[in-house]
């Protein structure tokens, strides 16, 4: 199989390799971006459908609870070509930064902000069966010591939310590395996008003039190994934090 | 540009509607084999990974984690690009079928696992006991148990396959999502962006909003019916302590 060699002899070309890493960097980043952002705007989507049960205020109930249902239920892909038109982009990403085409960066900007409203309609779900493994005697009793109702959510209740959801958000990670990748359909930026700009021009790289099959398989399988080793060692660690808990667990609180 | 209240834009929609019911159609037959080969392999592997045999464990366990840990952009790129390369090229929507299935088959699998698995040892025991053969176990004894466990994780699957169906775009897509995208960036048809957009996303949310809600309002009353039970159990045994007193 000498295309087979053709095709692994692209891996001795260091700026493709360089080219690749980028792509591996933005994908991490865009993804721990996306879930952190999806962190805050979650809470408080969560808070909101949650909570405001009385009077005019269930007016942000039913906001919170159409925008998680609507992010919920419609593909992220829309979402990134929704904001690629009508989502405005700040002056400061409109230029070349981080080796990026001033193009690209504000696909980039754009795409991932698609991605922050999308992933955080599904941490607000997280977030919110957090909050519902709270016991209310929680709320009394915070209320009961005299504290008013932003330190009662800041101090008492989003810290044993967040401590019961910390193994799922870690699984939102995962999915939002992965669903990164839908990126690639607008702009080349992360490991997607980037190893399928490297297949479309392997003809130059491996030698042969020609685009094999084994160039197929050798540079996907190298997204896909390295996807997997993101993913599955932070499989890990959400099954060592599932199974720790599973030993000790806290005293039920009656 | 292309106001949301502009008439002519919606006019244009109006016109090419056949383009969003030939992409609504592509999506849902992608869909629903999709859902079909995932079912299959679901069943398979999740038995397997239930036989308590440890090659048939490992083998679960391997295309389980593969699956689920790589998206399914890069499956279904790879799987076309594959089959496009060496001249065996089977068409995009039949790609899309194979590489979603495989994909939601990996959750499937993990879903009909953990519905196994909530099942006590004592009911596989007793059914052995009374001669039940491993078909008719499965069947008459853990299924009615464990299908009640399944099915709103296994709803929820179905609703990403659907959203999932999208990623037939990077390979030249005839899904709902490149279709409307086509259509608002063609030459003949551009330009009627906020109309087209609204119009695909509200038909993916009729189709998957209803199964999500169904889900959720399934979940919460499996977890109502638990507290019950252990309501029920907890003042049986309180009853049983006091009267031994």
């Amino acid at each position: 199989m000498s295309n087979l060699e053709a095709s692994f002899s692209m891996f001795k070309n260091v700026n493709l390799l360089i080219y690749i890493g980028k792509g591996v960097l933005f994908t991490l980043i865009i993804a721990v971006i996306a879930v952190l952002l999806g962190i805050v705007i979650g809470s408080v989507l969560a808070i909101l459908r949650n909570y405001c049960n009385h009077g005019p205020y269930r007016i942000f109930r039913w906001l919170a609870t159409m925008y998680i249902e609507i992010f919920r239920n419609t593909p992220l892909l829309l979402w990134i070509f929704i904001c690629v038109v009508f989502c405005p982009s700040p002056a400061m990403f409109n230029r070349k930064i981080f080796g990026l085409t001033s193009v690209e960066a504000k696909l980039l900007w754009k795409a991932a902000v698609a991605l922050i409203l999308f992933t955080s309609s599904v941490t607000a779900e997280i977030i919110r069966g957090g909050l519902n493994s709270v016991a209310h005697g929680q709320f009394e009793a915070a209320h009961s010591q005299g504290f008013n109702i932003v330190q009662t959510f800041t101090l008492i209740i989003l810290p044993q939310a967040f401590r019961n959801v910390v193994p799922t958000l870690l699984s939102q990670v995962i999915t939002t590395i992965k669903d990164s990748s839908y990126l690639a359909n607008v702009a080349v930026i992360e490991l997607m996008a980037r190893v399928k700009q490297v297949l479309s021009a392997a003809s130059q790289y491996n030698g042969t003039g020609a685009i094999h099959t084994s160039d197929v398989f050798v540079l996907f399988g190298f997204a896909a190994l390295i996807y997997f080793i993101i993913n599955f060692s932070l499989s890990l660690v959400v099954r060592n934090i599932q199974a720790k808990r599973k030993r000790r667990p806290r005293v039920a609180a009656e | 540009m292309s106001g949301i209240f502009s008439a002519r834009a919606w006019d244009k929609v109006w016109t090419y509607r056949s383009t969003f019911a030939l992409g609504l159609f592509n999506t849902v037959r992608t869909a629903f084999f999709g859902i079909l080969l995932a079912l299959v392999l679901g069943i398979i592997f999740g038995l397997m990974a239930t036989s308590g045999k440890k090659p048939l464990k490992f083998i679960s366990r391997v295309y389980v984690e593969i699956i689920q840990n790589t998206p399914v952009l890069l499956q279904c790129c790879f799987l076309y690009y594959a089959l496009a390369f060496s001249n065996h090229s089977i068409g995009i929507i039949l790609t899309g079928i194979i590489s979603l299935g495989v994909y939601t088959g990996a959750y499937m699998a993990e879903v009909i696992r953990a519905g196994i698995e909530a099942i006590p040892v004592g009911q596989f025991e007793a059914a052995s006991s009374q001669g039940f053969n491993y078909i008719e176990k499965m069947y008459y004894i853990i299924l009615p148990q464990s299908i009640k466990i399944i099915l709103p994780p296994m709803v929820n699957q179905v609703v990403n396959l659907i959203k999932n169906t999208s990623c037939l775009y990077i390979i030249g897509g005839a899904d709902l999502i490149s279709l409307t995208y086509s259509f608002v960036t063609g030459e003949n048809t551009g330009g009627a962006y906020a109309p087209a957009y609204i119009v695909s996303g509200l038909l993916f949310f009729v189709i998957c909003f209803p199964l999500t809600k169904f889900a959720s309002t399934w979940e919460a009353y499996l977890k109502k019916m638990d507290q019950r039970i252990q309501f029920a159990q907890h003042t049986t045994i309180e009853e049983g302590v006091a009267a031994n007193e």
